[in-house]
């Protein structure tokens, strides 16, 4: 079992897909296996000292006061370091399976694409039919599949941006795992996390999953255009979610009708402005 | 199932540990820091710590589990005060704007561990 994630079988999987409007090609690199990443601990040397007889086993205490996710802290470190140092907006995209986060995506490509310059990593448990569309849209884009893992992990990321290469002064979309529990504790080295809630699902969705409406920046609630059809008190969803965290902002798209996904790009500009300050 | 990402990384960091202090070295315990507001089910750990800790370094050493409660400071009037959900206002002005002083903890305290050898190798620590 991959000690990374946790997830069965063969490890989680990584596949690079070349696109540019290239989707005969995009079989690209596959990547399989564990993938952790071996760190090389030096083991301190002991040299025994010039006795005849074993001494006796001896009892310690370590204090370690170690964070538990230290390792995965210290590769988001790592990779948001790399971000800063080629002016990359990293952000990382995370709401419950089916919220529209791809679709979204796949219009931010389209209506955006001569302007920004964009990366996509895509996280999904199986398949690559994510990562295929986002590829016929024209970004360069690499698939996670974490097998049974349902996050996504910063040394998977790690991984994922050496196999893009993501130039300088461009977006980078890291499409986690549809969950909204699990990724929360998982620092990527992200600038900012976007939570992605539409509005078929419930308003008290941000109580519910309290963590991830948290340790979120943004909130774009999606599928506005369904609201005619549905009893769906936006209102109600951006108090409980200031409950939660005051600071939290808030912006209505619809991905389908493109209806406020201007203020989104707006939203996209000025972040990428920040981080090339 | 984050649980078990962070079963493998508390055993990881053991027998990281261990090894440094030599062969032979056994974990009897371990001491850990899980906050009520760290986003992590304990009984999901506990449910899946013996089976992800068979085999290994870990397998026979007793797992003490500390769980600071939360705490917060708020945000516009300064008082603290116990929190149990993000959501919970202040009980002095009823703002959500506040501050976790407490409760997110999500740390490993202590090993305790029998060296076969005198434990000289914690002088190297390289973190």
């Amino acid at each position: 079992m991959c000690t990374t994630c946790g997830c069965g079988g063969n490890g989680h999987k990584l596949t690079a897909f070349a696109a540019f409007k290239k989707p005969a090609s995009t079989a690209g690199i596959t990547l399989e296996g564990p993938g952790v990443m071996v760190e090389e601990t030096p083991v301190a040397n002991y040299s025994p000292a010039a006795t005849l007889t074993a001494p006796a086993p001896t009892k310690t205490v370590v204090e370690l006061e170690r964070d538990i996710l230290d390792k995965n802290n210290r590769l988001a470190e790592r990779n948001r370091g790399f971000f800063e140092a080629r002016n990359i907006l990293a952000l990382n995209l995370v709401s419950s399976p089916g919220s529209g986060k791809t679709t979204l995506l796949e219009r931010t490509l389209v209506d955006r694409g001569d302007r920004l310059r964009f990366y996509v990593v895509e996280g999904d448990q199986q398949t690559s039919r994510d990562a295929e569309r986002i590829a016929a849209g024209g970004a360069p884009v690499v698939q996670i599949n974490t097998g049974k893992g349902c996050h996504l992990e910063a040394e998977m990321v790690h991984q994922a941006i050496r196999e893009l290469q993501p130039a300088s002064d461009s977006i980078l979309f890291i499409e986690n795992v549809g969950n909204l529990v699990c990724p929360s504790l998982f620092d990527l080295g992200e600038a900012c996390r976007v939570v992605v809630i539409s509005v078929t699902e419930g308003e008290d969705k941000p109580l519910k999953y309290p963590d991830m409406f948290r340790s979120s920046q943004l909130c774009l609630i999606n599928k506005t255009d369904l609201l005619p059809y549905l009893k769906f008190d936006l209102e109600a969803l951006k108090n409980f979610a200031r409950q939660v965290n005051p600071a939290l902002e808030f912006i209505e798209v619809s991905a389908t009708t493109g209806a406020g996904m201007e203020t989104w790009y707006e939203w996209l500009e000025r972040k990428a402005r920040e981080v090339s300050i | 199932m984050h649980e078990l990402s962070i079963i493998y990384s508390i055993l990881e960091a053991a027998e990281q540990e261990a090894q440094r202090h030599g062969e032979g070295t056994m974990v009897e315990a371990i001491d850990l820091e899980i906050g009520e507001l760290a986003g992590v089910e304990i009984s999901s750990l506990e449910f899946l710590w013996p089976a992800a800790v068979a085999g290994t370094i870990l397998e026979k050493a007793a797992c003490n589990i500390a769980r600071p409660a939360g705490k917060a400071r708020c945000g516009s009037c300064g008082h603290a005060f116990a929190i149990k959900q993000y959501f919970d206002p202040c009980p002095q002005c009823g703002s959500h704007w506040n501050e976790i002083i407490n409760g997110e903890e999500l740390r490993i305290k202590s090993l305790t561990i029998t060296c076969a050898q005198p434990a000289v190798a914690a002088a190297t620590d390289i973190n």
